[in-house]
C-alpha cells in the first residue's frame, strides 16, 4: 500500500509553485491557485491537462496542415474537368486560396480554428461544420453504441474467462476472443452482411435513412449490423484486458482479507475487485474507444453509412482541404478529450492517483 | 472528382447496337410507386456548373431541369422547352420560340429572360462547367419577347443544339443552386442527405406528360459491392452503372433480376505525350498498338462484356467506322515497325498510371505485352489529383492511361494543346470545318475523316471500350440503359404492382 506517497508529492509541487500566485476573479477574498489545488488536487490535475489538452490540438492542427500541403496536386483541381481553360483554372485556385502563399493560407487557417470557423467545403460549397454535425449523428450513436455493447459482453465474459479459466468454457471464451482480435473488422462485417441480410433477409445490408433520425425505427434497424460489428471486434481485445485485470485482482490480498472478513466471493469480487480491477482497464479503454472512432472510417464504408469515416476518404479523393482539415481537427479533438475523460475517471475511481495527480507530472 | 464529366455530345444519330429497353411489364404499375435508384456517384452540389461531378447529370437532368433541348438516350437530339426554332442563311443566327404554359417549380413561369440568364450561368468567368469552351461562339442572347430568344454566333456551330442540351434552364430569380433548385422538370428536389440519399417528388404542375411513378430516390454508395448487396436484398430497384464485371455473375440468370447491356461512350486508353521522343514517331505508336492483345486485356477486366475499338470514337458516334483493323494485334509486325523506328532493341518508359480501377490492372497487362517485343513499362501510380496536375496542365510525362467518357470527344484530336499532344495539322483543319458544317451529312463526313487520320497515325493507343451495364429488379421497367451524358431519366420507369 502506498496511501502516503502523494502527501509528499503535492508538498514538493506546492513550493515550487510558489511563484504561480493567481487572483481568483469570481470571488472578493483572494485565493491564490496553488491553495485551491491543494484542497482540490484533481483540480490542479485537470488545468494541467487542459493546457497539454490545447497544446497537443495545436501541434496537430500544424502537423495537419503540413501534411496536407506537402501531397502532389493542386487543391483546385478538385472543381476543374478536363476542358478547364487557364482562365477555369486561375479562378479555381483564387477560390479555394491555393494560389496564396503557404503562410498566408497557414494564417488564416490558425486564426478560422482559434475562432472555431471549419469554413466551407471547395467542392459542396457547404458549411464544414454542418456537414460534420450531420455526419455525427450517424458517427457518434455507432461508436458509442458499438464500445457500450462491447463493454456489456466483454466485462462479465471477460471476468468469467478469468474465475473460471480452469473450466473448458473459461479457456474456450479465451480462445474465441483471440481469435476475434485475428479477424479484420471489415470481414467480420462482410459476414454479419452476408449471414444476416443476403442469406436470412433479416437486416438491411446498408444504408441510412434519407430523413435520419426523425425515421427512428428505420434508423436503428440500419444501425444494428455495424454497432454489432464494432462490438464484436471491439469486445474480444476488451475482454482479454479485463481478463488479466481480474486475474491480478484474484491474487490479491485484499481480495484475501475480505473473504477472511466473511465477505462471499462475489461479493467480495463485486466491491473491492471490479473497483481495483477498472483502473487499469480503463486507460485501456480510452484507446479503444478512440481508435474505434477513428476505425469508423472502415465500418461506414462496408454499411454505406453516411458518417464521418466517409466524409474524410471523399474529402481525401477530391483534395477537399477544408473537410479534411475539419475531420481531422474535430477528430483529434474527440480523441484527446476522450483520453482527457478516461484520465479523470480513473483519478476518480482511485483516489490514490487523485493524490498523485496532484503533484507528480 | 470526375476528372472528365462523363459522356458528352453527339447530334442526331442512331444506335448502333443494343439499346433495348427490358421489356414493358403488359401488367398494371403503380403510378405512386417510389422508385429507388441504387449509384455511385453521390453530386457533390446540386449546381452543374460548379464542379458537381457527373452523379448531378445522372440525377437532375431531364428530371428537375430542362433544357432547350434534350439528348435522348437513344442518342437523338430532340427539342424540349423550345416549341420551334429558325437559323439564319449564314448560320451566324439561331431564333428559339419557347413552349407555353411551362414553369419553374417555385411557380414562376418561364420567359425568355430565363433562358439568357441560364445560358450566360454557364457561360460566365466564374463557372466551372466542363462544356464551358464549346459555347464560346456565342456573341450575344436577345430576348426581343418573353417566348422568343435569338442567339447569334461568331462562327457556324453546328452543334449549337446539342451543347444546349446541357444547358439547364434555371429560374433567373434563383441566386444559388448548390443546395436547392428551381428547375421546370417532371420532379423537384424533395430531401437531400449528403453521403445518403437524394429524393425526387413528382411535380404535379409539370407542363408535359406526367411521370409513371410518384417520387424517386437515389441512394449513393461508395463501395460496388455494397451496392450489389443493396439490389440483392431489394433495398434498391436499379443500379444506374454496373463497375465490377464480377458482381455479374450473381444478376445474370437470376429471374428476380434484369442485366442490360448499353452503348456505352467510356474508352480506356493508353495516351502517349506524342511531343516527345519515342512517342513523336508514328511507326513507335503503331508498333505499340500492334503489342498489345486487347480482346485478351478486355476479356480478363470485363469478361464477355465490353467492345474492342480502332479509334477513339464509339460505335454510338455518327462518324463511327470499324478501324480495329487498322493496327490490330501482330506483335512480329509490332518488331518490325520498331526496328524501323530505330529501336530494334526497344526502349524503356514511364506509365504515370491512376491509382483507381482498372488502371493499375491495366498498366500491368501493358508491361507483359510490351516486355514481349522488347519494351520495358515502368509502372508510376499516381493520384487522380496528380494526374490532373503533372500530365493535364503541366504536359509532364511519357505515357499514361485515362478512361475518356465523353461523346463525340474525337474534337480533343483537333487541339494540339491538349494533354496528349497529338498535333495533325490535316486533323485540326477538319475537326473546326466540321463544327462550321452547313448541314449533319457534311459534318459527319468531315469527322468520319479526321477519324481515319488519327487511327492511322495511331495518335493514341485506344484499348477498349467499358461496357454500360445496368441491373434491376424484374418487376421494374423503363429505365435508360445508355446513360448517355451520364444521364438517368427516372420519369418512365414504372414498378409492377
Amino acid at each position: 500500500m502506498r496511501w502516503g506517497s502523494g502527501f509528499t508529492a503535492s508538498g514538493l509541487a506546492a513550493g515550487m509553485r510558489k511563484h504561480h500566485e493567481l487572483v481568483w476573479p469570481a470571488s472578493s477574498k483572494t485565493v491564490t491557485l496553488p491553495q485551491l489545488t491543494r484542497r482540490l488536487p484533481i483540480l490542479a490535475y485537470t488545468l494541467r491537462r487542459l493546457v497539454i489538452l490545447i497544446a497537443s490540438l495545436l501541434i496537430a492542427a500544424i502537423v495537419l496542415f503540413v501534411l496536407l500541403r506537402l501531397l502532389p496536386g493542386d487543391p483546385a483541381n478538385a472543381l476543374l474537368g478536363v476542358g478547364a481553360t487557364e482562365a477555369q483554372i486561375a479562378a479555381a485556385r483564387s477560390q479555394v486560396g491555393s494560389d496564396q502563399p503557404l503562410y498566408t493560407q497557414f494564417v488564416s487557417f490558425i486564426g478560422n480554428l482559434a475562432r472555431f470557423d471549419l469554413g466551407t467545403s471547395f467542392v459542396s460549397r457547404a458549411s464544414v461544420a454542418g456537414e460534420i454535425g450531420n455526419r455525427m449523428s450517424v458517427t457518434l450513436p455507432l461508436t458509442f453504441l458499438g464500445f457500450l455493447l462491447a463493454l456489456a459482453l466483454a466485462i462479465p465474459l471477460g471476468i468469467i474467462a478469468a474465475v473460471r479459466s480452469d473450466r473448458w468454457y473459461g479457456g474456450l471464451i479465451s480462445v474465441v476472443s483471440q481469435l476475434g482480435i485475428a479477424i479484420p473488422v471489415f470481414w467480420v462485417g462482410i459476414l454479419l452482411v452476408t449471414l444476416f441480410a443476403i442469406n436470412l433477409r433479416l437486416l438491411p445490408s446498408g444504408g441510412f435513412p434519407l430523413r435520419g433520425w426523425t425515421n427512428f425505427g428505420e434508423a436503428a434497424v440500419a444501425m444494428i449490423l455495424p454497432v454489432l460489428t464494432i462490438a464484436l471486434v471491439m469486445a474480444a481485445s476488451v475482454l482479454r484486458y479485463v481478463r488479466a485485470a481480474t486475474l491480478d485482482v484474484l491474487g490479491s490480498d485484499y481480495l484475501r482479507t475480505a473473504r477472511a472478513l466473511g465477505s462471499s466471493f462475489p461479493q467480495a469480487l463485486i466491491r473491492h475487485g471490479l473497483r481495483n480491477g477498472a483502473v487499469p482497464v480503463i486507460s485501456i479503454l480510452g484507446i479503444e474507444l478512440a481508435s474505434t472512432f477513428l476505425g469508423a472510417v472502415v465500418i461506414e464504408r462496408v454499411f454505406s453509412l453516411p458518417g464521418l469515416g466517409s466524409m474524410l476518404l471523399l474529402a481525401i479523393q477530391q483534395r477537399d482541404y477544408p473537410n479534411v482539415q475539419g475531420v481531422l481537427f474535430v477528430s483529434t479533438l474527440l480523441v484527446l478529450l476522450i483520453g482527457f475523460a478516461a484520465d479523470l475517471l480513473q483519478r476518480f475511481i482511485d483516489p490514490r492517483l487523485r493524490d498523485r495527480g496532484a503533484g507528480t507530472p | 472528382m470526375s476528372l472528365i464529366s462523363r459522356r458528352i455530345l453527339l447530334t442526331a444519330s442512331l444506335l448502333a447496337s443494343v439499346a433495348f429497353a427490358p421489356a414493358a411489364f403488359a401488367q398494371d404499375f403503380d403510378p405512386n410507386a417510389t422508385i429507388r435508384i441504387g449509384s455511385l456517384y453521390e453530386p457533390q452540389n446540386l449546381d452543374n456548373t460548379a464542379g458537381a461531378g457527373q452523379g448531378i447529370n445522372e440525377a437532375f437532368n431531364g428530371n428537375v431541369y430542362e433544357a432547350l433541348f434534350q439528348l435522348t438516350d437513344a442518342g437523338s437530339v430532340e427539342p424540349a422547352l423550345v416549341a420551334d426554332y429558325t437559323v439564319s442563311e449564314d448560320g451566324l443566327t439561331y431564333t428559339f420560340t419557347l413552349k407555353d404554359g411551362v414553369t419553374f417549380h417555385s411557380g414562376d413561369p418561364l420567359t425568355a429572360a430565363d433562358v439568357k440568364y441560364s445560358i450566360e450561368r454557364v457561360t460566365a468567368e466564374t463557372s466551372k462547367s466542363s462544356r464551358k469552351r464549346s459555347l464560346s461562339t456565342i456573341t450575344g442572347i436577345e430576348t426581343p419577347d418573353d417566348k422568343t430568344v435569338v442567339i447569334t454566333l461568331s462562327a457556324r456551330s453546328i452543334s449549337l443544339p446539342y451543347n444546349l442540351s446541357y444547358v439547364w434552364i434555371v429560374n433567373d430569380a434563383a441566386t444559388d443552386i448548390t443546395a436547392t433548385e428551381d428547375g421546370t422538370g417532371p420532379y423537384t428536389l424533395e430531401e437531400w442527405r449528403r453521403g445518403s440519399a437524394l429524393a425526387l417528388a413528382r411535380f404535379d404542375g409539370y407542363w408535359g406528360t406526367a411521370p409513371s411513378n410518384g417520387e424517386v430516390i437515389y441512394t449513393y454508395f461508395t463501395d460496388a459491392t455494397a451496392l450489389n448487396n443493396a439490389l440483392l436484398t431489394n433495398a434498391v430497384d436499379v443500379i444506374t452503372s454496373v463497375q465490377s464485371p464480377d458482381s455479374l455473375a450473381q444478376f445474370a440468370g437470376n429471374p428476380s433480376f434484369t442485366v442490360t447491356e448499353g452503348a456505352s461512350t467510356t474508352k480506356e486508353l493508353l495516351a502517349y505525350n506524342d511531343r516527345v521522343a519515342p512517342f513523336d514517331n508514328v511507326q513507335v505508336r503503331k508498333a505499340l498498338a500492334r503489342a498489345v492483345d486487347k480482346a485478351r486485356l478486355l476479356n480478363s477486366i470485363w469478361g464477355d462484356y465490353g467492345t474492342l475499338i480502332g479509334s477513339f470514337v464509339p460505335p454510338t458516334d455518327p462518324w463511327y467506322v470499324d478501324l480495329t483493323g487498322v493496327d490490330a494485334y501482330d506483335p512480329d509486325s509490332a518488331k518490325a515497325f520498331l526496328a524501323e523506328a530505330g529501336y530494334p532493341d526497344g526502349f524503356t518508359f514511364t506509365l504515370d498510371t491512376p491509382d483507381y480501377d482498372p488502371h493499375p490492372l491495366v498498366a500491368q497487362f501493358l508491361q507483359t505485352e510490351l516486355a514481349k517485343v522488347g519494351v520495358t513499362v515502368n509502372i508510376n501510380i499516381i493520384t487522380a489529383n496528380e494526374w490532373y496536375t503533372k500530365i493535364y496542365q503541366e504536359h509532364n510525362f511519357e505515357a499514361t492511361l485515362q478512361e475518356h467518357v465523353n461523346h463525340r470527344d474525337i474534337v480533343f484530336y483537333g487541339n494540339p494543346d491538349f494533354y496528349w499532344g497529338y498535333n495533325n495539322p490535316e486533323v485540326v483543319k477538319l475537326i473546326a470545318d466540321s463544327e462550321a458544317a452547313g448541314s449533319i451529312d457534311e459534318q459527319t463526313e468531315k469527322l468520319t475523316e479526321a477519324n481515319k487520320i488519327i487511327a492511322e497515325d495511331a495518335a493514341s493507343n485506344w484499348l477498349y471500350l467499358y461496357p454500360q451495364i445496368v441491373v434491376s429488379a424484374a418487376n421494374v421497367s423503363g429505365y435508360p440503359v445508355n446513360g448517355l451524358n451520364s444521364q438517368f431519366f427516372a420519369y418512365e420507369i414504372k414498378k409492377a404492382n
